[in-house]
């Protein structure tokens, strides 16, 4: 053995181990600032009324029930219209997408869509259908949300189909079964955690977005359970409430962030969840 | 062999990988309700042969087959064969095990449930039917509800045949069936095999030459694409007509 190399080999590794450490404490130290502080000034303004009361005039006792119901519907309708989509279009790229040009073409368009800016996806939202029926609505701030799902969920849906091992398909279709059947009962549900795992994921990304929702769902001051109007969502209202000069706006802002925050991580927990089951059970 | 007495005749068949020659004029004959062993070194195409008498490789791009393949005396690669009823007929099981994501008794009920109409009470006994065939009732009848993955690596295996008998097919192709297993396990497939072949006509492909012995009545071997020698397997281990079938098997090449 060669001392001289095997020392440096030594010195080599030390010195990547140390400057990956470090990189990984840089970024960490952002994050648990920001948790911090998130929950520092979030906890102080959480109480039951966050939870009962419509946002509020400024000075007077209020809370976000009506942003929390407009998210969690928009969010909801969201992810119901985008993830059949998704999926459909996913298992279209994986079972049938080895020849022609179409799935390459909806593969790349799809990669595009996924990483394209969510304020584009707002306005497109506003032109095709807000100025058409001539309202903001929840409706649009949904469209748009779904139109944020559906790239995330083809993406997962894609990968976690083709992870299923070939000669399982095989096996299914050996038995004389047809391809419809063998991907709905023999595909499909082995990639089942993955799937869902990408859904839960999708509602996470569209939980947070404030873009899309400014020029479809706009907000609205009052509690409105309609569809078809001006729906308030706590992302915009954090946005209106952090830019205003009241202090107590500032707190329901505060409020606000850390619901989304701790909701978004409840969903990441949950698909960490999932993955994992799926891994101890196959 | 008369012609009468051919599950699988296969005529002139020769296939291909792209451009690659992977079957060169193959002419066999595959006897009902016996045990035909195609042997030989990786890469003869003996897969790529047992993989013709399902279509199978009409997966894939690229392959195509000539040539004839007689089943009952009807050409299993014409264009205007099912294919769905053609795999119905001929099962297969394969070198990994293959259980689906579901319970061990919907693992068997579903090539059943393809074809056929049972009431809940026909299937349950099919199920049972099936697993006594292959040797697993008596571990598993009384977790049905588990996942087929449960199952150890052996019993998987068993339980992919059971699902394929379960659809009762007539030809039974087992590709490198026991090459995942350890020599318990191995044992009881091979028994397996020996009391299948009175109902199944059945051709397996084997690494383990021994395997081909013990459990085959008639051996194919093949080379680069090849049918070197075909014959009894009595006189293919003991006395085989051909040099190179003679220093493969006595593992002087191979």
């Amino acid at each position: 053995m060669n001392n001289a190399i095997y020392r440096r080999r030594r010195m080599v590794n030390a010195f990547n181990m140390g400057a990956s450490m470090m990189t990984m404490a840089f970024g960490l130290f952002w994050l648990a600032w920001i948790l911090w502080t998130l929950f520092e000034m979030g906890l102080s303004g959480i109480s039951l009324d966050v939870f009962t009361k419509i946002t509020p005039p400024p000075g007077s006792e209020g809370g976000l029930a009506n942003a929390i119901y407009g998210s969690v519907l928009m969010t909801f309708f969201g992810t119901l219209i985008g993830t059949p989509i998704g999926i459909l279009a996913g298992v279209y790229l994986a079972e049938f997408g080895s020849r022609g040009w179409l799935a390459p073409a909806t593969r790349f368009i799809n990669d595009i869509l996924l990483s394209a800016p969510s304020i584009v996806i707002g306005l497109f939202i506003y032109e095709v259908y807000v100025v058409t029926v001539g309202h903001f609505s929840g409706w649009a701030g949904s469209f748009a949300l779904s139109l944020l799902v559906i790239p995330v969920v083809v993406r997962t849906t894609e990968n976690m189909l083709r992870l299923v091992p070939n000669s399982l398909r095989e096996a299914a279709i050996a038995l004389g079964a047809p391809q419809w059947k063998v991907i709905l009962f023999v595909t499909l549900r082995s990639a089942k955690a993955g799937v869902l795992t990408g859904i839960l994921l999708a509602v996470a990304r569209i939980s947070g977005e404030t873009a899309p929702l400014l020029f479809t769902a706009l907000n609205n001051q009052f509690m409105s359970l309609n569809m078809n109007q001006p729906m308030a969502n706590l992302p915009i209202v954090i946005f209106q409430f952090a830019m205003s000069p009241y202090e107590d706006w500032h707190r329901l802002a505060w409020a606000g962030s850390l619901l989304i925050t701790l909701s978004v991580l409840t969903l990441n927990i949950l698909a960490r969840w999932f993955g994992g089951r799926k891994n101890q059970s196959h | 062999m008369n012609p009468q007495n051919t599950k699988l005749q296969v005529k002139n068949l020769n296939f291909y990988y792209g451009n690659f020659h992977a079957l060169k004029n193959i002419n066999m004959e595959i006897e009902p309700k016996k045990v035909t062993a195609f042997i030989g070194p990786s890469g003869c195409g003996k897969s790529t042969l047992l993989r013709t008498f399902n279509r199978m490789f009409e997966l894939y791009p690229g392959m195509r087959a000539e040539g004839e393949i007689l089943m009952d005396g009807k050409n299993i690669l014409d264009r205007d064969i099912d294919i769905n009823l053609l795999r119905a007929k001929v099962g297969m099981v394969f070198q990994k095990p293959t259980p689906f994501p579901m319970s061990i008794h919907d693992n068997i009920t579903f090539g059943v449930r393809l074809y056929e109409k049972l009431s809940r009470a026909e299937m349950d006994d099919r199920v049972e039917w099936a697993l006594r065939k292959a040797a697993l009732w008596d571990e598993v009848k009384d977790k049905l509800r588990q996942s087929g993955n449960s199952l150890s690596g052996g019993q998987q295996q068993r339980l992919c045949i059971a699902r394929a008998v379960a659809a009762k097919p007539e030809v039974l192709l087992l590709d490198e069936p026991t090459s995942a297993l350890d020599p318990i396990s191995t044992a009881h497939i091979e028994e397996l095999i020996h009391e299948l072949k009175e109902d199944y006509t059945i051709a397996i492909v084997t690494h383990n030459m021994q395997q081909a012995a013990r459990v085959s009545d008639f051996t194919a071997y093949m080379y680069l694409g090849e049918m070197i020698e075909f014959g009894e397997t009595d006189s293919i281990f003991t006395t085989p007509k051909k040099k190179a079938t003679e220093d493969y098997i006595t593992g002087k090449f191979g």
